[in-house]
């Protein structure tokens, strides 16, 4: 079998799964577990085909773009879908631990795992998707299976974050529509690689680009668009946060990337790539704040997604010019995973102590590493990563974003870089410092199943090995963005 | 001033488009926002059905087929959305097996 044919496996096998799970329930887990399982063993066989081969294209049933639809996985597009993959995979053991061992706690499981597949088929699809309205198509479902999972626990203050989840995702997505129509209208097509060739800078190509980037900055929660990110993260259950987080939004972020430096480029370049920048700083400094006052870990960690967020959008002025444009982007995309995995680790190990005691109020979490040091060392591990220390993913990443903003004497973004560094440090001391002192009272924490602890753990420990692949992930972004654009 | 039809229809569609996104940005209840969305929505598929007819003679099939594939997710999107509001509200089916909520 080509190579090219199995990119139509990526969504397509957690999509009839998740049918399958829906129709015959007591199966339902293992169907959702063995197809995450499938879907994984193909992304690392396509990953080792682009490694030989180069980037993969496949024509639907034949018919090539124009007339018909493209799948197209690069570099960027094959590093994603091994996270999606491989975090997928830990978080769906996790969940199924939780079912398996503490019962579903409000969660119908019935309905869980066909969710949890489509939000994986959905996410799948985004990455190997080659032309805008297959993209909208994909968001959508990824949008409406990620609400649901938000609500399925059906408890108040989840409901009322879904439906706000839900809002901001509908308008988001037909935002972007109304752009894919302004850009069908202007050029006559909908191939990503087309509209880049056809594309003439202009008002329509102005209004879809507006229309596009505010959409999608909806769906990946950048400032001042990522109002909804922190209850909808907050209250869903502890799996659904993770992938939410780790995952979900960066699906936004990967489309806006390719749309800034390809179709788009023309556009944007000049003082709007600056204002990206400045976005991504104030979510930096704005999320690192607000995360310093929150009493509950899962609103802290949410937020701190909302910073961590911002730091991607900082790749946006780092690669714009030609010199550093490989040096930031595999920089950022360390930074990226690094999060992913830290990130789902995070949540994951707060599910845990909710799992223990009930709440993840900051002054229950006293004494955590005496009764959940499993956890608490994952939380550890996963902070060392989240705020950039040696020599995690996390600093990897920083650390070559930095060197490339320095380089085009851009020295803003260090410092914002370095203040968001700080901040990192001082959300992460404030609810974790108590975690590793004497408890004051004994807390009677209930049993968690050691799988649910270990999947953190090894979430976290994901996150700081990661650094040691930076090189790794270099060679597989290298070349994803188009040169050329830029000054 | 005379515009042909397709241009006046990519107007109106842009029209109730832009209509539909200020209902969703201001702060009504959930069924006037969900409503406001199926506004934006039929303005985005107005406005493609327009870019259709404007290349004059046959209709071009694309945006047809886009509008219909539109049309099937924003029913979708309704669905989920009437079922979450009305349990916000408290009054949602008690049944826990209840789909997408």
């Amino acid at each position: 079998m080509t190579g090219d044919r199995l990119l139509v496996l990526v969504p397509i096998v957690p999509l009839l799964a998740a049918v399958a799970a829906f129709a015959v329930p007591r199966w339902s887990r293992r169907i959702a577990l063995w197809s995450m399982a499938l879907t994984a063993t193909i992304v690392v066989w396509i990953a080792d085909e682009i490694l030989r081969v180069g980037d993969l294209t496949h024509p639907l049933a034949g018919w090539s773009a124009p007339l018909g639809i493209d799948l197209r996985v690069d570099g960027l597009a094959v590093v994603m879908l091994l996270a999606v993959a491989g975090v997928g995979l830990i978080v769906s053991f996790n969940a199924a631990s939780s079912f398996h061992e503490t019962g579903s706690r409000g969660v119908p499981e019935r309905v869980y795992w066909p969710l949890w597949l489509f939000l994986f088929s959905a996410l799948n699809a985004i990455f190997v998707a080659g032309d805008v309205f297959t993209l909208y198509v994909a968001f959508e479902i990824n949008g409406l299976a990620a609400v649901s999972l938000v609500a399925i626990a059906g408890k108040p203050e989840a409901l009322g974050a879904a439906l706000r989840y839900l809002f901001v995702s509908l308008t988001g997505s037909l935002l972007y529509l109304m752009g894919v129509a302004v850009l069908y209208a202007d050029t006559g097509v909908l191939d990503l690689m087309l509209l880049a060739d056809r594309i003439t800078p202009g008002p329509p190509a102005i209004a879809a680009c507006v229309l596009m980037t505010g959409g999608l900055m909806m769906k990946a929660a950048l400032f001042p668009l990522h109002f909804w990110l922190p209850p909808a993260h907050s209250s869903a259950p502890a799996p659904v946060s993770a992938v939410l987080s780790a995952l979900v939004v960066k699906g936004g972020f990967v489309i806006l990337l390719r749309l800034w430096f390809g179709p788009f480029a023309e556009i944007v370049d000049g003082p709007a790539v600056q204002w990206i920048g400045a976005l991504g700083a104030a979510a930096v400094l704005w999320g690192s704040f607000q995360a310093l006052f929150q009493d509950r870990l899962k609103l802290v960690v949410a937020y701190s997604t909302v910073a961590q967020l911002g730091y991607l959008f900082l790749i946006v002025p780092i690669a714009w010019s030609a010199e550093t444009r490989s040096a930031a982007l595999a920089g950022g995309i360390t930074l990226l995973l690094s999060h992913a995995t830290a990130k789902a680790a995070f949540f994951l190990a707060a599910g845990n102590v909710l799992t223990a005691i009930g709440n993840d109020r900051a002054e229950s979490l006293c004494g955590l590493s005496r009764w959940l040091p499993v956890s608490a060392f994952a939380m550890g591990l996963a902070a060392v990563s989240l705020v950039g220390l040696p020599p995690s993913a996390g600093f990897v990443g920083k650390w070559m974003l930095i060197v490339a903003a320095m380089e085009q004497r851009q020295w803003w973004w260090v410092a914002v870089m370095l203040i968001g560094t700080v901040l990192a440090a001082a959300y992460v001391v404030r609810i974790l410092g108590p975690a590793f002192l004497m408890p004051e009272s004994d807390p009677q924490p209930g049993p968690v199943p050691r799988l649910m602890e270990w999947t953190a753990f090894s979430l976290a420990a994901a996150s700081v090995v990661l650094g040691l692949a930076a090189s790794g992930v270099a060679r597989f972004v290298n070349g994803s963005l188009p040169s050329g654009v830029g000054p | 001033m005379n515009p042909a039809p397709a241009t006046l229809f990519l107007l109106v569609g842009a029209a109730i488009f832009a209509i539909g996104l200020a209902g969703v940005f201001r702060d009504a209840g959930a069924l006037r926002r969900i409503i406001a969305v199926n506004v934006m929505g039929s303005g985005v598929f107005l406005f493609l059905v327009a870019v259709a007819d404007r290349s004059g003679g046959r209709p071009d099939p694309v945006p047809h087929a886009m509008v219909l594939t539109g049309i099937v997710v924003a029913v979708c999107a309704t669905a989920v959305a009437l079922t979450l509001a009305d349990a916000v509200r408290g009054r949602g089916d008690q049944d826990p097996d209840g789909g997408g909520r």
